[in-house]
């Protein structure tokens, strides 16, 4: 009775101690987080201007956008705190008709459905351009034989009918050499892909199957860099930062010219159909209702900071475009461009 | 020893002339077996030193005081892990706040107090087909439950919501083992409480508790370490990427290390690649920590029993 007692308290005694350590870590940890914010919080004190929250998510590809947007103009306006999520076009646009966020980034216009949810939910929204991206096709180094594609050609590859039946070089045509065709491309959640198979296939979605597929666009980098047959498509700034080690091919636009994606022939559409918007999409309201929000919108649209846009890989919007942007703001221009 | 085995099978051999020992080729047999072992351990190990080695040499050039202490960035020399650290830091306590005491009480309940009823076999089917359940699916949930219904409490796109989804993603994993590590408990111990007297209450808070700590423990890191590493369910609660400034409440917005590691992977400059690796360096030092704080308890209780 006794040693059963007294093994009681002991254990009793062990397991207070040992929650009570686990509790101990748990705060110090969690206070040192405390500690640091206060610190921090400090400096943002000296600001004036616009203060307040301001809530993106959205597309990854724009994100980088936000991001850089956001770090300048937080440093001109220390009392703002922007957070920029990474949930995807639809994703985002999920949370931005649920009146989550302020703004929604994507790399794609709304879809009709989404504009059904956000009227649904009494959500008036902006449609703001900021930058052009252009969807570059590659190919390795090693590729002696390909220059310029049509769009025919590239639907002969990627249509959903080519699954299985197109696996070669010579098929696309006949002049190219016999070499096994190999290809990458960005994943079905992507706006990329979207955008590809709206242009190349005709329909949004439709593409072929049997081809190597990443949410990370290094992957299919990688990927094409190593096969002498490879060829994928990712957004430019993929290609602007591996220019080296992959060759990037001219595709013939609709006036039947050779175009090479450049910062120039996207920027001034000469690069079509391959060179796409990229959008960010801002509530009505917040715009009207929070000055911090109409900041940076106007931050974002200045044309002293398409740098910024420029930076992470992006085009900026040539001036004229730019100021169509900042005048469908300024009109308080609400849905979807129907153009 | 061995002669002794091989003389005996030998003897027995003579009496039934059909029965041949065949030592050589069963000796031979249980060393391929070893070496297949071996072969098994090397290669994992293998893998495991390559990826760490890796790591290391991409990670350990851009890892220093600067990125542990600085706020995301659009240049990669600029950019630092400390939102993501911090944010990680919060949900770790916050998730181990609210699984332990769940957990571990659900657990004590289904293995020493529940009845062996339809009842209590429902509830034990759907814990373990909760463990199994993708990670997204607590993402989804936890953004219609915690950030959309209970927003006015967990304040939306939270530190709270995200630490609650991954509460939900791991409880079943702790309750499964605090039940296992419970079920190792002799029985004896329980009579021998019962034989002296003691509620059940006194024969499960003083020995069989005590008792199971270490196994309790051990699952409980081991289910952390899994919710540290989760990515998919926080992007869908709602965490976010860029954030420049650290959680201050329950309530505020955050972000957590695989989210940011999982964003510079995906950059197309370089330079992100190898912050990334730094980042994965600081999310490993601190499982490191993790698991080791649990070792050390483990092996203080087990000094006891």
């Amino acid at each position: 009775m006794q040693f059963v007692s007294q093994l009681g308290a002991r254990s009793a005694r062990r397991l207070a101690c040992s929650f009570s350590i686990l509790a101990l870590v748990g705060l110090a940890a969690c206070g040192g987080g405390g500690a640091d914010t206060s610190v921090d919080g400090e400096p943002a004190a000296a600001g004036e201007g616009v203060s307040g929250d301001i809530q993106i998510d959205g597309s990854s590809t724009v994100f980088p956008i936000s991001e850089a947007m956001a770090e300048e103009f937080q440093i001109a306006n220390p009392e703002t705190r922007v957070t920029v999520g990474v949930s995807g076009s639809g994703g985002g646009f999920e949370k931005f008709c649920g009146g989550e966020t302020d703004i929604s980034n994507a790399s794609r216009a709304i879809k009709d459905e989404e504009v059904a949810t956000c009227e649904a939910a009494g959500i008036e929204f902006i449609e703001v351009p900021i930058a052009y991206d252009g969807i570059t096709v590659v190919t390795a180094t090693a590729n002696d034989w390909a220059q310029c594609l049509t769009v025919d050609e590239l639907n002969a590859i990627w249509s959903p009918e080519a699954e299985g039946s197109v696996e070669n070089w010579n098929q696309v045509r006949a002049e190219f050499p016999d070499e096994p065709l190999a290809l990458y491309g960005p994943g079905t959640d992507s706006g990329t892909f979207d955008y590809f198979t709206e242009e190349v296939n005709g329909e949004e979605g439709a593409s072929r199957g049997d081809y190597t597929s990443s949410e990370d666009d290094n992957v299919v980098v990688t990927g094409v860099e190593s096969s002498n047959g490879g060829l994928g498509y990712f957004g430019y700034a993929y290609y602007a930062e591996n220019e080296g080690d992959l060759k990037s091919l001219e595709i013939e636009n609709e006036d039947g010219e050779c175009i090479a994606p450049t910062l120039e022939t996207i920027a001034d559409g000469s690069y079509n159909p391959m060179s796409r918007p990229l959008f960010f999409y801002v509530k009505k309201e917040a715009y009207d209702t929070k000055p911090q929000v109409q900041a940076f919108v106007d931050y974002k649209l200045d044309p002293a900071n398409g740098d910024l846009v420029q930076e992470v890989g992006y085009v900026p919007l040539p001036d004229e475009d730019l100021a169509a942007s900042k005048a469908r703001v300024d009109e308080g221009k609400l849905g979807k461009d129907p153009s | 020893m061995k002669t002794d085995v091989s003389s005996r099978v030998v003897d027995k051999g003579q009496k039934q002339s059909h029965f041949t020992a065949n030592l050589g080729s069963r000796y031979t047999i249980d060393r391929i077996f070893k070496y297949a072992a071996w072969g098994a351990t090397g290669v994992s190990i293998l893998i495991l030193v390559w990826l760490l080695v890796t790591i290391v040499a991409d990670g350990i050039g851009t890892l220093n005081w600067n990125f542990i202490t600085s706020f995301p960035s659009r240049r990669a020399e600029n950019a630092g892990i400390i939102a993501a650290l911090v944010g990680t830091v919060w949900v770790m306590c916050l998730v181990a706040l609210f699984t332990v005491p769940l957990g571990v009480g659900a657990g004590i309940f289904l293995e020493e107090f529940a009845e062996d009823n339809w009842f209590t076999r429902l509830v034990e089917i759907n814990i373990g087909n909760l463990a199994g359940v993708p990670s997204i699916i607590y993402g989804l949930l936890g953004l219609a439950v915690f950030a959309r219904i209970m927003q006015p409490i967990t304040g939306g796109r939270s530190v709270l919501s995200g630490s609650l989804t991954l509460s939900l993603l791991i409880l079943p994993v702790v309750i499964v083992s605090t039940r296992e590590a419970l079920r190792a408990i002799p029985n004896s111990l329980r009579l021998a409480g019962y034989a002296l007297g003691a509620t059940r209450w006194q024969v499960i808070w003083s020995h069989v508790l005590p008792a199971a700590v270490p196994g309790i423990l051990t699952g409980v890191i081991l289910a952390l370490s899994r919710a540290i590493g989760e990515t998919a369910p926080l992007i869908a609660v709602g965490a976010a990427v860029f954030i420049s400034f650290l959680p201050e409440g329950l309530q505020s917005q955050f972000t957590a290390m695989p989210i940011q590691i999982y964003n510079w992977v995906g950059r197309p400059q370089e330079e992100f690649h190898y912050i990334a690796a730094s980042g994965i360096i600081v999310l490993m030092a601190m499982l490191l920590v993790m698991n080791g704080v649990a070792v050390y308890l483990r092996n203080h209780f087990q000094k006891d029993f």
